[in-house]
């Protein structure tokens, strides 16, 4: 969320605070002003970028003339002013409103959630009473369960209001309001007895006190006795931080705990809950080979053996070419470029792909082309924009980050939101300015550039071409050429276009960049690209084959065909995303799995081998907007490896001399050897995001049936969902995908 | 049909300006409303200059009637002139300070009255849409508002170019649902729009962001209906009715233990024992006086020794109590003043909208604390808890609900301690006590 603070106007308002002089821009909070003296007035209800509530009236200080104590929180600087937030009225004030608030609160600390991080504690703490004079009866109601993830005990709540707010003006899902009135005001759900809404679980972040818990979280510890460890979802595109919570090698909870980075403290159902599948029982935990037609456990040794084993004897028989490799959206920048390095160098193959969301080639591709190459927004950048084009793709459900960015930047200052989609999407109900219902995205682009666009679409190009500055936001229905048409068409607009291209996963993006693609070396270079090949050769030695090899399509017809014999997947379900045949499967002479999971491709293969989660491993990913973030390994999961280690394993046993000894070496050699990648790396370890300018002439894009995004919904994220019960329990998670909250 | 005369009993020291139609026979139909002066102030406003009316007003004196008695010209005159927003006018219906029922005849037996006052208040503003915000209980009074407007639509007293002046004014009605709250501007803002009714942070005023975030004025019945008589006779006519600053008459609501209950129409600054004694009858079973509410359940009360005062803003400001609603409830001798504390605090407990915490949580925390030192289980430390409670609540709430409850409160423990003090020796209640031994 932007701050409400904006540097000082030349027409600043000088008042004094405490004794200390201080100025700050006409319309300042009494609050924010005082904040940035260093001087800090307390506060429940007031919470910067929502709506002012004056509700918890424990922002009162004393304003000389005034007559009675005022609320720092909703009064605005005024020239002269003169202003107490120390004097013996002010902190009785403060005592009084605590007293108010203890009167009918159970004081269960010892037993709550909230226990050592609740804001009424500390403020008890600091400002309160010792003692209570409350001689009657508390008013007590039983505690309810808002939903599976969502519980509120309203004994506990202050009404501070934030929770209505943060979902309906930052969520704009609306799914709390108020019940009853006096003492007995309750927080209730407004679509009948239980939640109807994202299950986001910004209002338990949000909350100051315990009253709404986590149902993941509850009761299942003491915040002291967690450690945390800051890195990346491993969900979507978007690349929320977040801590993570661990206890006992165990993680419990995932919050954005210090509010930095692009989403701020934002984090959707996937980001908070979501990240259960990593203790999910399901896990596989030692490697298993296929003997006599069935998987039975095996030594990691006999694992990797077999493959390499098998490898060599394919190699040998038919030839490099009749391996290939199917790599993952959600591995490390580093796991990327090493697997694509053993295809390229050790393999002696291009036939590598993966499941391509987005069509970054093409972006990358026409940016160059146009001498563009930084417009890639940043996620800031979203919010900060404008006017924003969205065509295809429906943020709300599958990029919630980009989806709060958008709302924002209309919200916080009226930026135009522009959609085009064959759906109704929330965003063109709820946000936009214009919105092109069409049948299709593609013919839709068409006629936007074209000569005579029809209907909404003239509108909308009218509107779109008086804007001062635009962010173009395009799903996976754009590609190839069509990205080329937009991106030249879109630069023409006034101002600085930017564009963003939404991939599905975690890491997307960093799977297009680190060249996990059958023409294209780290960085967007074609393998044909000689001196592009010599930069990557240097350092590994040998060549690498300069014929494009077969994407993800051919390597299925010729596993069909015979031609391939064998296929190493690292975290991907080609069996599901791409209905791949047990028959199918069943011809190749190796089918090598990493993955967390027993999917459907790993039921298949030879050799499957456990893979540690991102919680359990370092390394960057970069999210939708090229910004490249640092995941950090925050627990072990025994028995199984990062697909770091079990990459240089592999190239070990097939004779290959590595010099990476952790992730960092591999970092540090992508940001030396591939363009766009050359991003500071202090910024990096403080937990920053970093943006790229990736340059390059890819090739074409090979075909339409390469780049489709999964559809996932709020619920759902690919393969792993299922191995989440997070994901699964709210009764949100069975409604019809696209369904409006 | 009418029962008026219950409360409506008339008295000779009566000056009736707004209740001069009361009595007249179907006066709430149009045409027996136009064969008495109705609709003429507004003809004749409508020849003014909007700026020549809120001046009028202003001169007048007049002073609202919902409570807090600011000077009404002044206030429509907040209101910005130069608007890209529609303004609009919020007539406050909402009735419900415990002892005042004045808004009440005012709707039911001279509707017109006040429609042709909502009117001429959207002129003077340059606003087109009234709203009649009135409290659930008086449903039956929308009734009869609603007639009232539909004849005076049939008849281009509302609607386009009234009397051909080229000014429209729409008028609608609307209901609420039994909240105290709601009388509150804000509040009632809030729930005209729809919301739940608990008030907004002011500033900004209602005159700048009112009703669907624009510039709005709310006004009383009362005050509203005092307009078509201060444009027809003039601002000094009016002024001179009360004293100085406090225009005209008001409706006086006088109820508790007195012989005459009722509504009465008396000029500002009408002395409170003459009201009591002259007007209300006096105490019935020539039982002696306790004390006083001199403008609703909100004000602090007043003793037996304090009637000497002038009914007028100003002068019941000066002994420590206000005006307020109008309001006057007498108690006598043999009410337990720790029970009329705890009567006042369980309206207050009740009606807390709940939205800030010292009102929220102090009310029901003075409920508690009464009702148990009533009952004989009190401390000897409460007494002082009350008032501290109170005063922890007193200008700090986030509208005056909060002070509107601790002002009774503080008056009753410090002028009635003594009562207090019997309560804990005793152990019960010495009223209740008497009752038995009388029984
Ligand atoms: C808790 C509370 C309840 C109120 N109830 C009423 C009411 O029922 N009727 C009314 O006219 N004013 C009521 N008021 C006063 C209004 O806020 C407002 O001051 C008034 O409508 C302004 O009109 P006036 O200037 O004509 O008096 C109430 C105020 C408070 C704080
Ligand atoms: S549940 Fe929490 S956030 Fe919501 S009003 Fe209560 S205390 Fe505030
Ligand atoms: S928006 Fe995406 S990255 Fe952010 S928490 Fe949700 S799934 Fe994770
Ligand atoms: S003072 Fe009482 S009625 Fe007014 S806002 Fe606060 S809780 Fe609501
Ligand atoms: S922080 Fe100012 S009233 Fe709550």
């Amino acid at each position: 969320m932007p701050e409400t603070m904006t540097t000082a106007a030349p027409s600043a308002v000088t008042l004094t605070i405490d004794g200390k002089t201080v100025t700050a821009p006409p319309g300042t909070l009494l609050i924010e002003a005082a904040k940035q003296a260093g001087i800090e007035v307390p506060s429940f209800c007031y919470y910067p970028g929502m709506a002012l509530q004056g509700a918890c009236r424990m922002c009162l200080v004393s304003i000389e003339k005034m007559g009675k104590l005022q609320t720092a929180c909703t009064t605005t600087v005024a020239p002269g002013m003169v202003v107490h937030t120390e004097n013996d009225e002010v902190r009785n004030a403060r005592k009084a409103m605590l007293e108010f608030l203890l009167t009918n609160h159970p004081l269960d600390c010892p037993v709550c959630d909230k226990g050592g991080e609740c804001e009424l504690q500390d403020a008890v703490f600091r400002y309160g009473a010792a003692e209570t004079r409350f001689m009657e009866s508390k008013l007590h109601h039983e505690e309810k369960q808002f939903s599976k993830l969502i519980y509120y005990d309203w004994p506990r709540c202050i009404l501070c209001y934030r929770c209505v707010r943060v979902c309906d003006e930052i969520m704009d899902v609306n799914a709390y309001g108020v019940a009853f009135r006096a003492a007995h005001s309750e927080i209730i759900p407004n679509r009948g007895e239980k939640l109807e809404c994202e299950e986001c679980g910004m209002c338990v972040d949000i909350c100051p006190v315990g009253a709404l818990t986590s149902g993941t979280y509850r009761y299942k510890t003491r915040p002291w006795e967690m450690n945390y460890t800051g890195t990346v979802c491993n969900h979507c595109g978007d690349g929320c931080k977040t801590t993570l919570s661990i206890r006992n090698n165990e993680i419990i909870r995932a919050n954005n705990r210090d509010h930095s980075g692009i989403n701020g403290e934002f984090l959707c159902v996937k980001g908070r809950f979501g990240w259960d599948f990593v203790n999910s029982q399901e896990r596989l935990l030692e490697p298993r080979v296929r003997r006599n037609g069935s998987q039975a456990p095996a030594s990691w040794d006999d694992a990797l053996g077999l493959a390499v084993e098998r490898l060599k004897a394919v190699i040998k028989e038919h030839g490099r070419d009749a391996v290939a490799v199917i790599g993952s959206n959600r591995t490390s920048n580093e796991e990327n470029y090493l697997l694509q390095r053993l295809a390229r160098s050790v393999l002696g193959t291009n036939n590598i792909d993966h499941h391509r969301t987005a069509d970054y080639a093409s972006l990358v591709g026409a940016l160059t082309a146009a001498g563009a190459k930084d417009r890639h927004a940043t996620m800031a950048e979203i919010a900060s924009a404008n006017s924003i084009l969205l065509i295809g793709n429906d943020p709300t459900q599958q990029h919630p980050l980009v989806a709060l960015q958008i709302r924002e930047a209309v919200r916080q200052h009226g930026a135009h939101l522009y959609v085009i989609n064959r759906n109704r999407i929330k965003l063109a109900e709820r946000q936009a300015a214009v919105f092109a219902e069409v049948k299709n995205e593609t013919e839709a682009l068409a006629s936007l550039i074209g000569d005579s666009p029809s209907g909404e679409l003239a509108a909308l190009r009218e509107k779109l071409q008086a804007e001062s500055d635009t962010v173009v936001i395009f799903g996976s229905e754009i590609q190839g050429r069509d990205v080329q048409r937009l991106v030249r068409w879109a630069l023409a607009l006034p101002g600085r276009t930017r564009f963003v291209a939404l991939g599905d996963y975690a890491n997307s993006r960093g799977a297009a960049d680190m060249g996990l693609l059958p023409n294209t070396l780290p960085g967007y270079s074609p393998v044909s690209d000689v001196a592009a090949s010599a930069r990557f050769e240097s350092v590994w030695g040998g060549s690498i084959p300069s014929k494009p090899g077969r994407n993800i399509r051919e390597i299925i017809v010729d596993i069909d065909s015979g031609a391939i014999k064998a296929l190493l997947v690292f975290g991907s379900n080609p069996a599901k995303t791409f209905g791949v045949s047990k028959e199918t499967l069943a011809k190749l002479s190796l089918l090598f799995v990493a993955d967390l999971f027993p999917t459907e491709t790993a039921a298949m293969a030879d050799v499957v081998v456990p893979a540690a989660s991102f919680a359990e491993k370092s390394g960057t990913v970069t999210n939708l907007c090229g910004e490249v973030q640092a995941l950090r390994k925050t627990m072990r999961k025994a028995g199984t490896r990062s697909d770091f280690e079990i990459l240089l394993a592999l190239a070990r046993l097939l004779g290959a001399a590595w010099p990476y000894r952790t992730p960092d070496d591999v970092l540090r050699e992508i940001v030396e050897r591939v363009p766009g990648y050359s991003i500071a790396l202090p910024h990096l370890l403080v937990g920053g995001a970093v943006p790229t300018r990736p340059e390059g002439a890819p090739l074409a894009l090979e075909r339409a049936d390469l780049v489709f995004s999964s559809g996932d919904s709020l619920f759902t994220s690919g393969s792993v969902s299922r191995f989440s019960w997070a994901l699964n329990a709210p009764e949100e998670a069975r409604r019809p995908r696209g369904h409006i909250f | 049909m009418s029962d008026y005369e219950s409360y409506l009993k008339g008295s000779p020291l009566e000056v009736q300006v707004i209740s001069r139609r009361f009595r007249i026979p179907n006066i709430t139909s149009i045409d027996v409303f136009l064969a008495h002066d109705g609709y003429k102030a507004l003809a004749k406003a409508l020849k003014m200059k909007p700026e020549e009316v809120i001046n009028e007003v202003k001169n007048s004196g007049l002073r609202g009637r919902g409570g807090a008695g600011f000077n009404t010209g002044m206030k429509w005159s907040f209101v910005p002139r130069q608007s890209p927003k529609p303004k609009y006018v919020a007539c406050n219906a909402d009735e419900s300070e415990p002892g005042t029922c004045k808004d009440r005849p005012l709707m039911e037996y001279d509707p017109h009255q006040l429609l042709e006052g909502i009117a001429i208040a959207g002129y003077a503003i340059g606003s087109h849409q009234g709203y009649i915000y009135i409290r659930g209980e008086y449903r039956y009074l929308m009734d009869i508002l609603d007639r009232a407007i539909a004849e005076a639509y049939a008849r281009g007293y509302l609607g386009k170019n009234i009397l051909g002046s080229g000014f429209d004014f729409d008028i609608a009605t609307h209901t609420g649902a039994g909240a105290y709250e709601c009388g509150e501007e804000t509040a009632l803002l809030n729930s005209l729009e729809g919301f739940r009714g608990n008030p907004r942070v002011k500033p900004p005023f209602p005159a700048v962001v009112g009703v669907y975030g624009c510039p709005t004025v709310v006004n009383n019945v009362e005050t509203l209906s005092n307009v078509p008589a201060i444009i027809l006779n003039g601002a000094d006519w009016y002024a001179k009715l009360g004293t100085p600053k406090n225009g005209g008459t008001r409706l006086f609501c006088l109820s508790g233990h007195i012989n005459r209950p009722g509504v009465y129409e008396l000029p500002m600054g009408f002395p409170l024992r003459r009201m009591i004694e002259e007007v209300g009858g006096g105490i019935p079973g020539g039982k002696k006086l306790k004390a006083v509410i001199p403008g609703g359940s909100s004000c602090p009360v007043l003793t037996a020794d304090e009637i000497d005062v002038a009914m007028d803003f100003d002068s019941v400001a000066k002994i420590g109590s206000m005006l307020g609603s109008g309001g006057v409830v007498m108690i006598d001798e043999d009410t337990c003043m720790v029970k009329m504390a705890l009567r006042i605090m369980k309206f207050y407990a009740h009606e807390s909208c709940g939205w800030c915490i010292p009102c929220r949580e102090g009310t029901s925390w003075l409920e508690a604390l009464l009702e148990r030192f009533h009952s004989g289980a009190g401390l000897a430390t409460d007494a002082d808890t009350a008032l501290d409670v109170s005063y922890n609540m007193l200008g700090k709430t986030l509208c005056p609900l909060g002070d509107a409850a601790a002002l009774p409160t503080i008056s009753i423990v410090k002028k009635f301690r003594g009562e207090f003090e019997e309560h804990l020796k005793l152990g019960a209640c010495p009223y209740e006590r008497k009752a038995v031994a009388v029984a």
